[in-house]
C-alpha cells in the first residue's frame, strides 16, 4: 500500500517535470538554451485554464495550453534565431514576462491577483470535483493517473529520444546543436530547424504547466513555483540523453515524495531536500562525477 | 557611405540607440496593456509620473529602489564586463542582506554607527562574494557555466536563508529576523523633511559611491583593465599574460559583493532586519539595469532610476491597471534591447566598413 501510494505519488509529480524536461532537451539538443522552461510551463498552464473555463472541456484547455506555448516559444524564436538575440537575457525575460502577462491577465480575465475560478479538468474516474481530500486516498489516488497528461508525460522523453535518433528531423537537430557550420554545408537551414526544435520545446513544456493548471483545477500566481528550473536541473543533470533525464525526473520527483510523505518525522529539514536537484546539477557540471558536457553548440549565435 | 562624420556621430551614440529603441517598443506595448484594460494610456503615464517624479514622496521612493537596483546592475555589468553572466544576484542579495542582519544582531546594542554600519556592510559584501566564489571558483577551475551554476545557486541559498530563518532565528509568526540593534543606516527623512514615509536612507550615498569605485577599478587600474581585455577577447587575453581564470573569479568575486551590499539598503536602512523574500525580483531587474545601462557605471545609474520609476509608478497606476504591467514592460525591455543590440551593431559596422546597411 505504501509503496504503491508513493510510487504513484511520484509519477503525478514527475509528469511536468518529464514533459517539461523533454521539450528542453529538444530545445537544447538543438543549441537554443532552455532557460525558458518556467516560462513556458506557466504560460501553458494559463491559457489551459483560459481555454477550460470558457469551453468547460478539459481537451479544449489542452489546445489552448499548447497553443499558449507555442506563442512564448515562438516569440523565444523569433528573439534568439531570427535576430541573433543573446539566449541567457532573452530565456530570463522571457520567465520574467510570462509571470508578469499571466498576472495581467488574472486580473484582465478574472479580476483576481491570486487565483482563476474553477475549471474543468480530467476526472474520468473521480467522478467530479478531483481534489486533494480525493487524492489521499489509494484509490482516488491511482485513479488521478487516469489522465492523458500524465501518459504523455511518460510517452514523452521516449518521444524525444526517438525522434534525435532515428528519424533525418532528429539527426538535423542534433548537427545544429553540435556543429552548425557542418550543417550548413551540407544544406540544412540551421535557422529551420532551431524554429522547429524550440516551438516543439514550447509545446512539449506548456504540456507541463497544463497538468498543474487542470490537475488543480485552476490557475494560481506563479503556480509552476520553479518546476521548470527543476525540469533543466534534470536535463543537464541526465547529460542532455533522453533516457538519463527522464531518470533523473523520477529521481527528483521521488526525493519530493519522500519528503511530503516523511513530513511528520522531520528527519531532514523540507528545505535541504528541494536543493537535491539543484545541488545534484552543479556537482554533474563540475564534473567531480562523471561530467554533464552540453552540445558545443549550445546558446551560439549562428549566422 | 563615405561620409565619416555621420559614421563617428552614428559610432557615438550607438550604446544609446538600442535602449531608446527598447524604451520606445516598450511605451507601445503598454499602450496596448492599458487599452485593453479600458483606460486611456496618456490619463495612466501622467499618473505614474506624477506618483513618482511629482511629489517628495515618491521621489523617496524612487531613491530607495533605485538603491537596491544600481547595486545589482552593478554586480551584473561586472560579471559582463569580464565576460560573464551572473544571473545569481537575487540570491547574493538576500545572502548579503542576511548576513548584514546577523552582523547588526551580533554587534552590542548602540554600538557607534562609524563602527557598526562599516561591519554591518561588510558582511553584506562578504556574505555575497561568498555566494559569488562558488561560480567563480567551478569557472575558473573547471570552466563549467556560470550561468547554469549561479541559477541553481539562486535556489540553494534561498531555500538555506528559509530553513535558518524558520528554524532558528526568527519573530514567533513571522518569517524575519528580529530587529538589529546596531548598524542602522539613517532615513534621508532625518535630513530632508519632505522625504518623510519613505524608505530612501543612506545607502544612496553608498550606491553613488560603489558606481565611483566599480568605474575606477574598470577603467583605471591594471586588474579593470585584465578584466575586460578577458571579456572581450579571453584567448587574447591569455596570451597578452592574463591569468583568465583568476580575472573569472576575481569578477564573480566582486560582483557577488556588490549584490551582497545591495541587500543593506533593505536590512540596514529600511526594515533594520531580514526578511524571507526581500529580494523580490531585484536581482533578476539587476540584468535589466545593466543591459539598458550598457554595463558603464553611469548607464546603470540612470538605468536604475529607470527601472524604479517603473517598479513604483506601477503601485501608482494600480488602481487603473494592474500594478503588473510593470513587470511586462520591463521583460519587453530587456527583449527588445537584447534583440536590438546586436542589430545596432550589425548597422554601425556595415556603415563604418562603407557597405550599405542591408
Amino acid at each position: 500500500m505504501m509503496v504503491l501510494a508513493f510510487l504513484v505519488q511520484t509519477l503525478r509529480i514527475a509528469t511536468p517535470f518529464l514533459l517539461a524536461a523533454a521539450g528542453g532537451v529538444l530545445s537544447e539538443r538543438s543549441g537554443v538554451i532552455a532557460l525558458t522552461l518556467e516560462g513556458w510551463m506557466l504560460t501553458g498552464a494559463f491559457c489551459a485554464t483560459l481555454g477550460s473555463f470558457y469551453s468547460h472541456s478539459a481537451w479544449v484547455g489542452l489546445l489552448c495550453g499548447i497553443a499558449g506555448g507555442l506563442l512564448a516559444a515562438g516569440l523565444h524564436a523569433l528573439a534568439t534565431v531570427r535576430y541573433r538575440a543573446d539566449q541567457v537575457v532573452v530565456g530570463i525575460a522571457i520567465n520574467l514576462l510570462a509571470a508578469g502577462v499571466t498576472r495581467f491577465f488574472l486580473r484582465l480575465a478574472f479580476d483576481s491577483s491570486s487565483n482563476s475560478p474553477r475549471v474543468t479538468g480530467f476526472d474520468w474516474f473521480t467522478g467530479g470535483p478531483g481534489t486533494s481530500a480525493d487524492a489521499s486516498r489509494l484509490g482516488g489516488l491511482v485513479s488521478s493517473l487516469a489522465n492523458p497528461l500524465v501518459f504523455l508525460g511518460i510517452v514523452s522523453l521516449p518521444f524525444v529520444a526517438w525522434l534525435l535518433s532515428s528519424t533525418p528531423f532528429g539527426l538535423r537537430v542534433r548537427a545544429v546543436g553540435e556543429k552548425p557550420d557542418a550543417a550548413v554545408s551540407l544544406g540544412v537551414g540551421v535557422a529551420r530547424v532551431r524554429w522547429i526544435a524550440v516551438l516543439g520545446g514550447g509545446a512539449l513544456a506548456s504540456l507541463g504547466g497544463t497538468y498543474l493548471a487542470l490537475e488543480q483545477h485552476q490557475f494560481t500566481d506563479s503556480m509552476t513555483a520553479g518546476r521548470g528550473f527543476i525540469a533543466l536541473a534534470a536535463v543537464i543533470f541526465g547529460n542532455w540523453h533522453p533516457r538519463r533525464v527522464a531518470v533523473a525526473c523520477v529521481l527528483f520527483a521521488a526525493a519530493e515524495t519522500l519528503q511530503i510523505q516523511l513530513q511528520g518525522l522531520q528527519l531532514v529539514p523540507s528545505q535541504f531536500v528541494e536543493m537535491i536537484p539543484y545541488v545534484l546539477t552543479i556537482v554533474a557540471l563540475a564534473g567531480v562525477v562523471g561530467r554533464s558536457l552540453p552540445p558545443s553548440a549550445l546558446g551560439r549565435v549562428s549566422d | 557611405m563615405s561620409d565619416a562624420r555621420s559614421t563617428t556621430v552614428l559610432q557615438r551614440f550607438a550604446p544609446a540607440v538600442a535602449p531608446v529603441v527598447a524604451l520606445l517598443i516598450a511605451a507601445v506595448v503598454g499602450d496596448v496593456l492599458i487599452l485593453a484594460f479600458g483606460q486611456s494610456p496618456a490619463d495612466v503615464y501622467r499618473l505614474l509620473l506624477d506618483g513618482t517624479l511629482g511629489n517628495a514622496y515618491g521621489m523617496g521612493q524612487v531613491i530607495y529602489k533605485a538603491t537596491t537596483l544600481a547595486f545589482t546592475g552593478l554586480a551584473v555589468a561586472v560579471g559582463l564586463r569580464a565576460g560573464l553572466f551572473n544571473i545569481g544576484a537575487e540570491g547574493q542579495l538576500a545572502m548579503g542582506g542576511f548576513c548584514a542582519a546577523l552582523m547588526g544582531l551580533w554587534l552590542p546594542a548602540g554600538m557607534p554607527g562609524v563602527v557598526a554600519i562599516p561591519l554591518c556592510l561588510a558582511a553584506a559584501g562578504v556574505g555575497g562574494a561568498a555566494v559569488g566564489a562558488v561560480p567563480g571558483a567551478l569557472k575558473a577551475r573547471f570552466g563549467t557555466s556560470e550561468v547554469i551554476v549561479t541559477i541553481m545557486l539562486n535556489f540553494i541559498v534561498l531555500a538555506l536563508l528559509n530553513w535558518f530563518v524558520s528554524t532558528r532565528l526568527h519573530v514567533p509568526e513571522q518569517l524575519h529576523t528580529p530587529e538589529i540593534q546596531a548598524g542602522q543606516v539613517g532615513r534621508l527623512s532625518s535630513v530632508v523633511a519632505a522625504f518623510h514615509g519613505s524608505a530612501a536612507n543612506g545607502m544612496v550615498l553608498g550606491a553613488l559611491l560603489a558606481a565611483g569605485v566599480v568605474a575606477w577599478y574598470l577603467f583605471r587600474t591594471r586588474a579593470g583593465f585584465e578584466l575586460r581585455a578577458v571579456g572581450l577577447q579571453p584567448p587574447a587575453a591569455e596570451a597578452g599574460g592574463v591569468r583568465v581564470g583568476g580575472v573569472w573569479f576575481r569578477a564573480l568575486l566582486l560582483s557577488g559583493a556588490l549584490a551582497g551590499l545591495g541587500g543593506t539598503n533593505y536590512v540596514l536602512g529600511y526594515k533594520r532586519y531580514y526578511e524571507e523574500g526581500f529580494a523580490a525580483g531585484a536581482g533578476y531587474i539587476g540584468i535589466a539595469v545593466a543591459l539598458v545601462g550598457r554595463n558603464h557605471p553611469v548607464g546603470v545609474l540612470l538605468a536604475a532610476v529607470l527601472f524604479a520609476v517603473l517598479s513604483q509608478g506601477g503601485l501608482a497606476v494600480n488602481a487603473m491597471v494592474p500594478k503588473q504591467m510593470v513587470d511586462v514592460l520591463t521583460a519587453v525591455v530587456i527583449i527588445a534591447v537584447a534583440v536590438t543590440v546586436p542589430e545596432v551593431q550589425r548597422l554601425v559596422r556595415n556603415v563604418g566598413s562603407g557597405n550599405s546597411p542591408s
